[in-house]
């Protein structure tokens, strides 16, 4: 059970991270990731979202649409609107209870909304059939390894600022460049786990 | 004429994915090969001009404060059709292009063209702006994935291009590839813009 978990986790996050071999979400990963700090929290605020959509998900999918036979026609829809709903609500809660970790997450939490990873991460794990506690697990290990690229990713470009770069390949060619070689590293993971 | 104008713009001077830097996850996920890319090219182009005309159909009934979630709904709409359409017709392609079918619901081109275009234009207007867009969208993605099945597989629509010396380079239809290919095609694009315009300021 324990060494199930593990493998789920350790396969979203590293082996089959989102990012670098799924290509999900990589809007954000471009468009935040110019300095550390703000990249940490677009990363701590998808995390957040990706696991508690990915328990939500699950529970529409197996209480909802699948007793009434709906998931084939109503699965994008219902998903996109609990997420985007959910998003909403996790705001206004954070914002009641917890106004610091508002101030920090705040602006990223509407962005997360159009991020293509939350909506990829809830109908693989529809996909693979994953339980609960599963789909927890996966939303978790999935969302730090977003974390983890958006982080590493951004202590790159902060370097790169100062580096002497070939006019044409400013701005987005030479960090689609770096995300290339940064692939290149995370391929080294894929013999950890035989899926 | 100023029809064609909205269809010629996606093409080459806004093109959505090598220009407007829109929808990279299917840029970079599907271009593995040049079939898939055409398959999710044209998938997304479907969804554009049918949720384009929608939107502008409707532009006059949607509140403006709920607009984004009812656009979003309309996109679902055409895209679960899509979906069922490509299963019944196209069973290989939908599932080559698996889970980025279902992802064309959050693709930002769509969004963005539904925001910026079809909620404030004629119906004519919005599906010729649907159709340039998606066209252009389809063509920077036959591109990236001509470049990357020719060096990576040496094969183009399947067929073998170099016989059997060639020493494919792996890579290329590896994840690394996609972001390789697309940041050296995009260093290109830059480099002849700016050529251009030193040409032009002497």
């Amino acid at each position: 059970m324990i060494k199930e978990l593990l493998l789920i986790f350790i396969g979203a996050m590293l082996v089959n991270n989102f990012v670098l071999s799924r290509f999900l979400g990589i809007c954000p990963f471009l468009g935040v990731s110019k300095k550390v700090d703000v990249a940490l929290g677009m990363g701590m605020a998808t995390t957040f979202v990706m696991t508690i959509s990915a328990i939500a998900s699950w529970a529409i999918q197996f209480y909802i649409l699948e007793p009434f036979g709906l998931s084939r026609f109503l699965q994008y829809v219902s998903f996109v609107l609990v997420i985007a709903s959910l998003v909403q609500m996790i705001e206004m809660f954070i914002k009641k209870t917890s106004p610091n970790l508002h101030k920090s997450l705040g602006i990223f939490l509407p962005l997360i909304t159009t991020n293509c990873a939350i909506l990829g991460l809830a109908l693989l794990a529809v996909n693979k059939g994953y339980n609960m506690i599963q789909s927890a697990v996966f939303g978790l290990g999935a969302g730090l390894g977003f974390t983890l690229a958006i982080v590493i990713m951004a202590g790159i470009r902060e370097e790169l600022e100062i580096a002497d770069i070939p006019q044409g390949l400013r701005g987005a060619g030479i960090t689609l460049l770096t995300a290339g070689i940064l692939s290149i590293a995370f391929l080294g993971f894929s013999g950890l786990i035989s899926m | 004429m100023s029809l064609y104008k909205e269809f010629s713009k996606g093409l080459v001077k806004d093109n959505p994915a090598f220009v407007q830097l829109l929808g990279m996850c299917p840029t970079l996920a599907v271009t593995t090969s040049v079939v898939n890319g055409i398959g999710m090219g044209l998938s997304s182009t479907a969804v554009l001009i049918g949720s384009n005309v929608v939107i502008s159909l409707l532009r006059k009934l949607i509140p403006s404060k709920v607009r984004i979630p009812a656009f979003i709904v309309i996109i679902a709409g055409f895209v679960t059709l899509i979906d069922m359409a490509l299963k019944a017709y196209f069973p290989d392609l939908s599932k080559a292009l698996g889970i980025f079918i279902p992802l064309i619901v959050v693709n930002c081109i769509i969004l963005a063209r539904a925001e910026a275009f079809a909620s404030k234009n004629s119906v004519a207007k919005s599906a010729a702006d649907g159709l340039g867009m998606g066209l252009g969208f389809t063509l920077a993605l036959i591109i990236l994935a001509s470049l990357r099945e020719i060096l990576g597989n040496g094969t183009f629509l399947g067929m073998s291009l170099f016989g059997e010396a060639f020493k494919p380079a792996i890579i290329m239809i590896l994840p690394p590839g996609a972001f390789l290919g697309l940041g050296v095609i995009l260093g290109t694009m830059n480099w002849f813009a700016q050529r251009k315009k030193r040409g032009e300021a002497k």
